[in-house]
């Protein structure tokens, strides 16, 4: 059961060093040759991959998952320290080292806890079990008599430690899916805000970004990108920057064009100042006529996301239609540091220093590049600047992979800011179709969409822009295909059908951005649900509910919700003078199978500047069981701002050849003044499965925005971004036609709002500033 | 062009930093040659305020301010602000607060409040986000920066 072979403990402790540190000791080098040759268990199915204990009591959490600024690490330790019964500050955590963590896939898609935890959680679970067993035979206790407490196991005056009983030796043991799970009864450490770990080094400066980290010697380089997307390299003028102290070399292949510096200065300057001529290339299309170009891509294949009934029947039966095109635009993740990577290329074999959220598949994406084999590259993560999807860390670690490669020494690759803004990958743009039929009685009879996207051949990887420029293997197809989740609605209609179109072509590499397709495809369905509902002469609440039967938690979460934001009906805000109020009700079930939240959004809308102020979002979220709800509450508030941003001002400008809103200047976001308060019903349900809350609340924002920006003026926004110009161009267009532009007489709520009588036991979670005392 | 010593005053010592370009902005010589990773770089235009630190106590964007015009000015850096091992009030405050998610452009944040703060005894929530209204956040942290901001103050 426990065997006696020893860890790899010294390696792990000299690779703890090299994770944390700037300044390097001379030891790091052995360590990487150790790590070299290493061979720690790494099999998802083996309870020695997650987790170690040494001969002094602490555990080691092996996650590969990573940490991207959401607090994961802390809530991952959470479950260890509560399912093995050791104190939090017992555990280290390493993540996202391609030799020493499990491939447990990406961290995206809100499922780190969801998977990745859950994963961890029957590790420690059987971990857990094997030890007590052992505690039984060296006691010579049944272990029913045994309990745990700070990695002591005890019964009475006898007790032995984990320390004795692992220290030091692997487990040998497979993941027992039938290893008892703790009560959630007697949970001391899972559902309790405990605080961040990685905030105080945050505040004082000694964590260390993948931007701050660098190795000895290690050279500066910085990529001349082209002119434009699609141009071919001609010739270069190196004595264009003669005389920039300490360039080291201007490297060449094909397209891909960089300069490595001894300084970083020298670096930056020699790739402002290198001259080159490339060829002209105007392959994008005109960015006026963005939704006619989608609209006339050529399709590779429909995907049918659902279907019941006999949706175009009937429609065309029905008493009254209602139809609607949404569209959103092209969006960039706009971290907040550009991309970053170290490399180093050494004996055949490539280190690689990545920011990025999946660097399993990174490895193999640079193997491929380079032509090695996957053994040959170690992809070890540190968090960098936060991405919200895959933006251009991977691209930035190809780089730097090539330079490294090249040149023989370490190299540090630094993305500018008119990079990270031009280059990244983007949010692809969306469109949807939407038709509803309402028969006599205003009862929905039918719904059906049609979506505009990219196909998503490419599965899980972007292809890398060096490889590509460098004319060396690159992976073919784009991604992702997974943003037709939430194309089909949480509703039972009795005729539906929603198909997505996939596109064989996209202006720009498409990309995952936080709740990718899910916001876009939601905004859709929910913004066009409330125009359903006027139409029907419904409560927007009312709506949802008479169409939500089947779904306890869906109907009390939106019960909780009328409470939480007073919802006292439609257009129960005054409007006075020039500035008109309104509220917008939205509502989302994660990919329809998980993470459920409601909100309600409160606008302003000025009809003379067209500017839209989001003054209030109220939010209830149902994600299950919450492991810290601090860290939950963060997330959901980092939701509703970033998207209050990317739905008010966000748009990816471009000409024919380039895209041309490369810096914070015309790609705005929103500012301190322009954030929303945020009220938040946090429901904790500690013996459901667990969900994830890093997407799902930014799904609801645009749709709320829009319906609230209709109950304000009567006036439907169906293109993300609002800005002042569509918002004007919409009123102006509203009188113009001669419609009043006020809101429908709607009924008022017409249900019973008691929710004393839920069918699942729910408790709010503790108001974190009360915590704190 | 010949490397040049330029002599800065850091976080109340001397430090003299050799560099080719006099013209180079501080947040290299800050980062590269001396080693202090708090600041960071964000845009290299002024925009964001992530490289942002104090010059005889002014909030400063180290990312566009030439080594050249420093001259004897007393710069002091995020790291600067707890020298003593100890937090400062606005550092502990953004831990009560749990103010960041990535953390990336935290060290904008508290040096710009920091300066807003030495000269703005007790200011209200408006005056917070208008001190703060050029400094960029991502991941959607700002009301707990208000929040750690207000309690820094009181």
């Amino acid at each position: 059961m426990l065997s006696g072979k020893p860890t790899r403990r010294e390696f792990l402790q000299g690779t703890g060093i090299l994770i944390v540190s700037f300044s390097l000791p001379s030891a790091f080098k052995s360590a990487l040759a150790q790590a070299a040759n290493s061979s720690k268990i790494v099999a998802l199915d083996e309870v020695d991959a997650y987790l170690a204990v040494d001969a002094t009591g602490r555990v080691t959490l092996y996650s590969g998952k990573v940490e991207l600024g959401t607090g994961v690490s802390t809530a991952l330790k959470q479950i260890v320290a509560e399912e093995l019964d050791v104190p939090i500050t017992a555990i280290k955590l390493i993540e996202g080292d391609t030799l020493l963590t499990p491939a447990q896939g990406k961290t995206w898609g809100s499922l780190t806890i969801q998977n990745g935890g859950v994963q961890i959680r029957q590790a420690a679970a059987t971990a857990r079990q094997a030890l007590l067993q052992e505690a039984g035979k060296r006691l010579g206790l049944p272990v029913a008599d045994l309990a745990v407490e700070q990695g002591t196991v005890r019964s009475g005056a006898k007790q032995v430690t984990y320390a004795e009983l692992i220290g030091g030796k692997n487990f040998s043991l497979k993941l027992d899916k039938q290893a008892p799970l703790k009560d959630p009864a007697n949970y001391k450490i899972v559902g309790k805000p405990i605080l961040r770990e990685d905030i105080p080094p945050k505040v004082t400066g000694e964590f260390t970004y993948v931007q701050d980290f660098n190795l000895p010697g290690a050279l500066h380089g910085r990529i001349v990108r082209p002119p434009t997307i699609g141009a071919s390299l001609q010739s270069v003028d190196e004595n264009s920057i003669r005389g920039i102290p300490g360039v080291v070399k201007v490297v060449q292949q094909n397209n891909f064009l960089a300069v490595v510096a001894e300084s970083e200065w020298g670096a930056i300057q020699a790739a402002q100042k290198l001259k080159a001529n490339w060829s002209d290339w105007q392959g994008l299309p005109d960015q006026s006529k963005l939704w006619e170009y989608v609209r006339a891509t050529k399709i590779t294949k429909d995907d049918v996301t659902s279907n019941v009934g006999d949706a175009d029947k009937a429609l065309a039966q029905a008493s009254k239609k209602i139809d609607a095109t949404y569209d959103f635009a092209i969006h960039t993740h706009g971290s907040i540091g550009p991309s970053c990577a170290v490399a180093d290329f050494k004996d055949g074999k490539l280190t690689c220093w990545s920011a990025s959220q999946g660097p399993h598949d990174l490895r193999t994406q640079l193997a491929a590049m380079l032509s090695l084999k996957d053994t040959d590259v170690h992809v070890v993560y540190m968090e960098g600047a936060g991405c919200y999807g895959r933006n251009a860390h991977e691209d930035a670690a190809a780089d730097a992979a090539l330079l490294a490669h090249t040149m023989g020494r370490p190299v540090r690759v630094q993305w500018m800011r008119e990079e990270e803004h031009g280059w990244d990958p983007k949010g692809p743009p969306t469109l949807m179709d939407l038709h509803a039929g309402l028969d006599a009685n205003g009862q929905v009879v039918a719904w059906r969409s049609e979506l505009f996207v990219p196909d998503g051949t490419g599965g899980v990887v972007v292809k890398l822009l060096a490889a590509e420029a460098a004319g060396l293997p690159v992976d073919k197809g784009m991604s992702p295909g997974n943003i037709i989740n939430n194309s089909a609605i949480p509703y039972s209609f009795p005729n539906v059908k929603t198909v997505a179109h996939r596109l064989a072509e996209t202006p720009f590499r498409p990309s995952w951005i936080r709740a990718p397709g899910r916001m876009q495809n939601t905004f859709c369905n929910e913004a066009f649900l409330d125009e359903v509902a006027v139409a029907a002469g419904a409560d927007p609440f009312d709506f949802r509910l008479r169409y939500l039967s089947n779904d306890p938690r869906g109907t009390e979460l939106l019960k909780r919700l009328i409470q939480l934001a007073k919802w006292r009906g439609r257009n129960a805000t005054p409007t006075t003078g020039d500035v008109a109020r309104g509220r917008g009700v939205t509502y989302v079930k994660y990919e329809l199978a998980r993470t459920y939240v409601g909100a309600v959004a409160d606008v302003e809308v000025n009809r003379k500047s067209g500017e839209i102020r989001v003054r209030r979002f109220a939010v209830v979220q149902d994600c299950g069981q919450v492991i810290n709800p601090e860290g939950v509450r963060n997330q959901i508030e980092g939701n509703v701002v970033q998207t209050v941003s990317r739905t008010l001002k966000e748009e990816v400008t471009f000409d024919r050849s380039r895209v041309t809103s490369v810096n914070w200047a015309n790609y705005p976001i929103l500012t301190f003044p322009e954030v929303p308060e945020i009220d938040i019903d946090l429901i904790d349900r500690p013996t459901e499965k667990p969900w994830g809350v890093g997407e799902p609340a930014a799904a609801v924002v645009p749709s709320a925005i829009a319906n609230a920006v209709f109950d304000a003026t009567g006036v439907r926004l169906r293109s993300v971004p609002f800005t002042p110009a569509k918002v004007r161009a919409a009123l102006q267009s509203a009188s113009e036609a001669g419609h009043v532009v006020d809101v429908p007489q709607i009924a008022s709520l017409a249900f019973n709002q008691d929710i004393s009588q839920s069918p699942i036991p729910y408790s709010t979670v503790t108001d974190f500033a009360r915590f704190l005392g | 062009m010949a490397a040049k010593s330029i002599p800065l005053h850091v976080n109340g010592k001397i430090a003299h930093v050799s560099v080719d370009d006099p013209d180079m902005p501080l947040l290299y010589a800050l980062r590269d040659n001396l080693g202090l990773r708090g600041p960071h770089f964000g845009c290299g235009l002024g925009q964001c305020g992530a490289c942002t630190v104090h010059i005889d106590g002014n909030a400063v964007r180290s990312c566009v301010m030439p080594l050249s015009s420093v001259g004897k000015k007393k710069i002091v850096t995020l790291e600067g602000l707890s020298l003593s091992g100890k937090l400062a009030p606005i550092q502990e405050a953004f831990v009560s607060e749990q103010a960041a998610q990535c953390g990336y452009c935290i060290n904008g944040m508290i040096m710009q409040a920091a300066a807003f703060l030495a000269h703005n005894k007790n200011p209200n929530e408006d005056q917070i986000k208008q001190a703060l209204a050029d400094n960029l956040c991502r991941c959607g942290t700002h009301l707990r920066i208000v929040r750690a901001v207000k309690r820094a103050a009181t």
